[in-house]
């Protein structure tokens, strides 16, 4: 019988101080034992147990890609017993990474549609795993219009500055960065709240057009009305929801919103599945 | 299914016989309550308890147990690696279990063993454990089994159901397990006991009259039931959210999983968990889906009476076996929570056909 509650054991490969408050770090981790970053295999918008022995568990949406080999990536913000741990850590110490868990954004039923991913703060992890794996070549055909607004509330809290810039100049996706307010006169994307820059910017929805939001909540809140303006229906708008977890395989009876089980039956869901649930996230 | 006759006065030579291939658990009385412990060499198991104080679920979920070990220390070639704690698997004998606490080991099961994942310590122990039941002929005044989807003879769940016959036991096996159990004690009197185990089912049941009803409770609608914040606060007034209630009942699973660090060594343990804490669903920004004592309380009986009702198609998640009713400081009652949940769901399904 197969362990689910044992990590894989990693190694930390690599650690990058993605914001300016210094509170959002990500970490590339390689995999000790060969054949584990096989067995390890993914989707974009899964999430994993990132296991600190002598502290405990945190579960973390994946941010590398599926289409990314070698390794696997997180972006953590500093808040809990094991995060604050794992920001302290080094390049080279030894820890554990249990997954991949949950489900992930429907990648099967989007294939030929419009994608509008919509990313607030720093839950844009999931989101830069789906656009590295839709912008590779042998996936980039599958997909019609893909476009993303993405805000924080500097420059400095953007993450993946280096990738925003890119593909905000590729025309294969129609990005559009935002920030809350800035007094950086070198600024050239757009300033404003994502809301209303996503009324602005995104396509119009319809029945070819899916969108994905990520957000903290208060974002999210005010992006549902502009979205549902732009014509966008709740079976096609995706979220991934949050909720305090142990296990992450659907046992330890935390996490659930009525019958789901956000770590096992989501994380993923629909504004129409969300909406028959008694949201309790 | 074989039915064999143990006279009572074979019954102590036969566990002695046992012990030596299974590790036996019973009844034990301690101070004024009885609980399910290791029997030691010549002891007992007392069957003239009515029930246990805690459920039997802890024979094979234990309320705290080590999953992984590791070392912090450095020097050391396999730091920070866990590795599987060494448990004794060998097979033991849960006797005197009460046929709801069998049933609720069933149910529990949906849990522990799914498609997708399966709990490796909750599986193992129950595939270790032999369930020798003994049938109620004495129900307590807070039993509702009968209307909970189980009975004071029911089966599901036992290897063997044993029923008191005056000087003797008769014993149903029911699995191979069972068979096997039987066979190690040396009793073999096979007997035709069929009639004695369909009168004492009939005569069990009909001393059992308290009652949930629960046939709306599938058709209610699930937003609606949740709510209603009328039957909530009613419902959850009384609540201290002690936990009592998840802690003494069999069929109530949730579990916590902690790292314990002594020097360099340190364990990754679960620990049973109860949805009537605060902490069990607290985000570590302080947000709190389920925050007031509202919310939990509605979080219990949502999931015994509707979530798992409609996720698994089992029945309700409770067996009747009254702990809750009796332990309860204050007196929240189950079957009166059914009720009212019950006919809230009436009314939808009223809704639905007018």
């Amino acid at each position: 019988m197969e362990n689910p509650y044992l990590p894989y054991p990693v190694r930390i490969d690599d650690i990058v101080v993605e914001t300016e408050d210094r509170n959002l770090k990500t970490f590339k981790f390689v995999f000790l034992n060969e054949g584990d970053e096989e067995k390890f295999a993914y989707h974009a918008g899964q999430f994993a147990e990132l296991s600190i022995p002598g502290r405990g568990e945190i579960p973390i949406g994946i941010a590398s890609s599926p289409v990314e080999k070698g390794f696997v990536m997180f972006t953590v913000n500093k808040a809990g017993v094991v995060t604050t741990h794992l920001h302290k850590m080094k390049v080279g110490d030894i820890m554990g990474v249990r997954g991949p868990l949950g489900n992930w954004f429907p990648w099967d039923m989007l294939e030929g549609k419009n994608v509008l991913l919509v990313g607030g703060g720093f839950a844009f992890t999931t989101l830069r795993s789906s656009i590295v794996y839709m912008l590779d070549p042998a996936n980039r055909p599958k997909f019609d219009k893909i476009s993303v607004v993405y805000g924080a509330r500097t420059p400095g809290m953007l993450l993946y500055k280096g990738e925003l810039i890119e593909w905000e100049k590729r025309d294969d996706i129609d990005v559009h960065i935002t920030v809350d307010a800035t007094d950086d006169p070198e600024w050239k994307y757009n300033v404003g709240f994502v809301p209303p820059i996503t009324e602005q910017k995104a396509p119009q929805g319809d029945g070819d057009t899916y969108a994905i939001v990520c957000g903290p909540p208060i974002m999210i809140k005010f992006t549902q009305p502009v979205l549902e303006k732009l014509g966008y229906t709740n079976d096609h708008i995706i979220m991934s929801l949050e909720n305090r977890m142990k296990c992450g395989i659907g046992m330890c009876g935390r996490c659930n919103i009525g019958q789901e089980l956000v770590c096992k039956d989501g994380p993923v869901f629909t504004l129409d599945q969300i909406n028959q649930t008694p949201r309790e996230y | 299914m074989k039915i064999v006759a143990i006279d009572k006065k074979n019954w102590e030579k036969g566990l002695d016989k046992l012990r030596g291939a299974y590790r036996l658990i019973g009844p034990v009385k301690e101070d004024r309550y009885h609980y399910f412990r290791e029997l030691g060499k010549g002891q007992m198991p007392d069957f003239s308890c009515l029930n246990t104080r805690l459920s039997a679920k802890e024979t094979i979920y234990p309320q705290s147990e080590d999953m992984f070990e590791y070392n912090l220390d450095k020097s050391q070639e396999d730091h920070h690696l866990l590795k599987e704690v060494e448990k004794d698997d060998s097979p033991q004998a849960v006797l005197g279990i009460r046929p709801c606490d069998a049933k609720a080991v069933e149910l529990v099961k949906l849990n522990f063993d799914t498609e997708e994942y399966k709990d490796p310590y909750w599986l193992r122990s129950w595939e270790a454990t032999t369930f020798v039941g003994l049938a109620c002929d004495a129900p307590c005044s807070t039993c509702f089994c009968t209307t909970a989807g189980c009975g004071p003879y029911h089966e599901e769940g036992l290897d063997v159901l044993l029923a008191d016959d005056g000087d003797r036991y008769l014993a149903k096996a029911l699995t191979d397990k069972g068979e096997k159990f039987l066979a190690a004690g040396g009793w073999s009197e096979e007997v035709d006991g069929e009639e004695r185990f369909a009168a004492g089912k009939a005569a069990a049941e009909e001393k059992i009259v308290s009652t949930v009803v629960t046939e709306n409770l599938r058709g209610a609608d699930t937003l609606a039931l949740h709510g209603d914040d009328a039957l909530w606060e009613d419902v959850s007034f009384s609540c201290i959210n002690c936990g009592t209630c998840t802690f003494v009942c069999p069929t109530c699973w949730c579990f916590d999983i902690q790292d314990e660090v002594h020097g360099t060594q340190g364990r990754r343990q679960r620990n049973w968990d109860s949805c009537m804490f605060p902490i069990f669903t607290v985000h570590t920004t302080g947000h709190n889906p389920r925050g007031t004592k509202l919310q939990r309380v509605r979080q219990r009986f949502m999931h015994k009476l509707k979530y798992f009702v409609d996720k698994y198609d089992a029945g309700i998640m409770c067996v009747g076996c009254g702990r809750c009713v009796q332990q309860c400081p204050v007196n929240i009652d189950i079957r009166r929570v059914c009720e009212l949940m019950n006919s809230r769901g009436a009314k939808d399904a009223c809704a639905v056909e007018g």
